[in-house]
């Protein structure tokens, strides 16, 4: 028989309570029991960063957590970025600007990454080596991360207003 | 892609991990994850038992007591990142961090699980093996204390008995005349290392090298210290003679690779990196002597 746990925890502010697998990851349990479906799951073994989410605020691989463990945590997702009527995240906007993405699928890690990193800064301008050795934990097939760089780049770098975005 | 079924523990105590490792069979303690967690989704890693020490208090933090740097297993990699203190007490293992995974692996990844996963691509393991770390390990029979050099048995496998668990890992702490570097080759940033060079060395008054300390990784399954290269250099005054004569018997050593990184390039790479990080080791000993 399936080895299960009770688990409580928060997921975009919102109390969620299940009984669980304990085999199952964070990354199948937002999207299988909870629906949310933008946490992607691309490598499943902790490389490419599509299912980067923030536990207790920091970035972490969805892959490589089991929902179990998430129990008594906070557990931020891309679901909780834009506003509550639809508008982008000004991360999300620069990013569409940039042309910070194409086919999209690493965009939910990415901007959890850009998340993560605009709340370290704590208003602190960023140069182009941190906001890329930030990003290298998200692999991208399409962009060559030009365009994701000057994303950041303009909301976090030294020409950028320093109020966190 | 998914791991096999097991049953999972989250005991909040030591006591009780100690227990439950004692009377479990293939049990396997769970650190981070960053390492265990993809074995088990590949299948490459089947415990019965995981044994999750995310929730046993006491395990993580870095603290000086005396003349060493305490640091629980459980602190992540971003804590030591991060501190200050790691950065003035502990300068090899800060550069050495600088290099390991992303800040989404960091974050969650610990120092003990490294060492206890011993990758041989890891930087952790050999900047340890550098330092001359030494290991508190724990199970419900006792409490032993081992050498870093006496911990590593093989590929991925270490001197920990199935019971045991590390609990923290001891640092000597930087001297005035100390210089250190930690030096590494991958093709991107934050992979893991094809071969990284670890350097610890202190200068007496005359200028010579008193102790040197130099370990490589990825060129054997398991760190490897060069031994008859800290031979070369103690006594020696550390000029660009002696570096090139110390990259020379690298040289010969009988190194281990595979198809894609074969023994020569990687032999090659380590006599590179080794150069670089004696020069750089020996100028900030310098700095450090006259600041």
């Amino acid at each position: 028989m399936a080895d299960t746990r009770h688990v409580a925890f928060t997921v975009n502010g919102r109390p969620v309570e299940a009984t669980v697998e304990t085999r199952v990851h964070l990354a199948d349990f937002l999207r299988h029991e909870l629906l949310l479906t933008g946490t992607h799951v691309g490598c499943e073994h902790g490389v490419c960063g599509a299912c980067t989410v923030l536990v207790d605020g920091a970035s972490t691989r969805a892959c490589l957590m089991l929902a179990v463990q998430a129990d008594g945590r906070h557990v931020e997702t891309i679901e909780s970025v834009a506003a509550a009527d639809g508008a982008a995240h000004p991360i999300q906007a620069a990013l569409s600007r940039h042309h910070g993405l194409q086919c999209g699928y690493c965009t939910p890690g990415v901007v959890m990454t850009l998340v993560e990193l605009d709340r370290e800064r704590a208003g602190r301008a960023l140069t182009e080596a941190e906001i890329r050795a930030a990003l290298s934990g998200n692999l991208c097939r399409c962009t060559g991360y030009q365009g994701m760089v000057d994303a950041a780049l303009e909301l976090f770098g030294a020409s950028a207003d320093q109020s966190s975005v | 892609m998914k791991a096999a079924p097991f049953v999972y523990h989250a005991p909040d105590t030591l006591a009780a991990v100690l227990d439950l490792m004692a009377r479990l069979d293939n049990a396997r303690p769970l650190a981070g994850g960053q390492s265990l967690m993809p074995m088990m989704n590949f299948r490459v890693a089947t415990p019965d038992h995981l044994i999750d020490l995310g929730r046993v208090a006491g395990l993580a933090g870095i603290e000086v007591v005396g003349d060493r740097l305490r640091v629980g297993a459980m602190t992540t990699q971003r804590m030591l990142e991060k501190s200050a203190l790691v950065r003035e007490a502990c300068p090899l293992l800060a550069e050495a961090i600088d290099h390991v995974g992303h800040q989404q692996t960091r974050n969650r990844g610990t120092l003990g699980g490294s060492l206890c996963h011993l990758d041989p691509g890891a930087e952790l393991p050999v900047a340890a093996m550098a330092l001359g770390a030494e290991l508190i390990v724990v199970s419900a029979r006792g409490t032993r204390v081992l050498a870093f050099a006496d911990f590593p048995m093989g590929y991925l496998t270490t001197a920990l008995e199935a019971d045991e668990i590390l609990t923290r890992v001891d640092l000597p702490i930087a001297g005035p005349r100390e210089g250190w570097a930690f030096i590494e080759f991958n093709r991107r940033p934050a992979d893991f290392a094809i071969v990284s060079v670890a350097v610890r060395l202190s200068l007496d008054d005359d200028g010579q090298v008193e102790n040197i300390s130099i370990t490589v990784g990825g060129v054997r399954p398991t760190p490897l210290k060069l031994a008859e290269v800290e031979g070369l250099l103690t006594g020696q005054m550390p000029d660009a003679a002696i570096i090139a004569r110390a990259a020379a018997v690298i040289a010969g050593l009988d190194c281990e690779g595979d198809d894609l990184y074969p023994p020569d390039y990687r032999r090659d790479l380590c006599e590179t990196l080794t150069r670089r990080a004696l020069t750089r080791a020996v100028e900030r000993a310098k700095g450090r002597g006259h600041g």
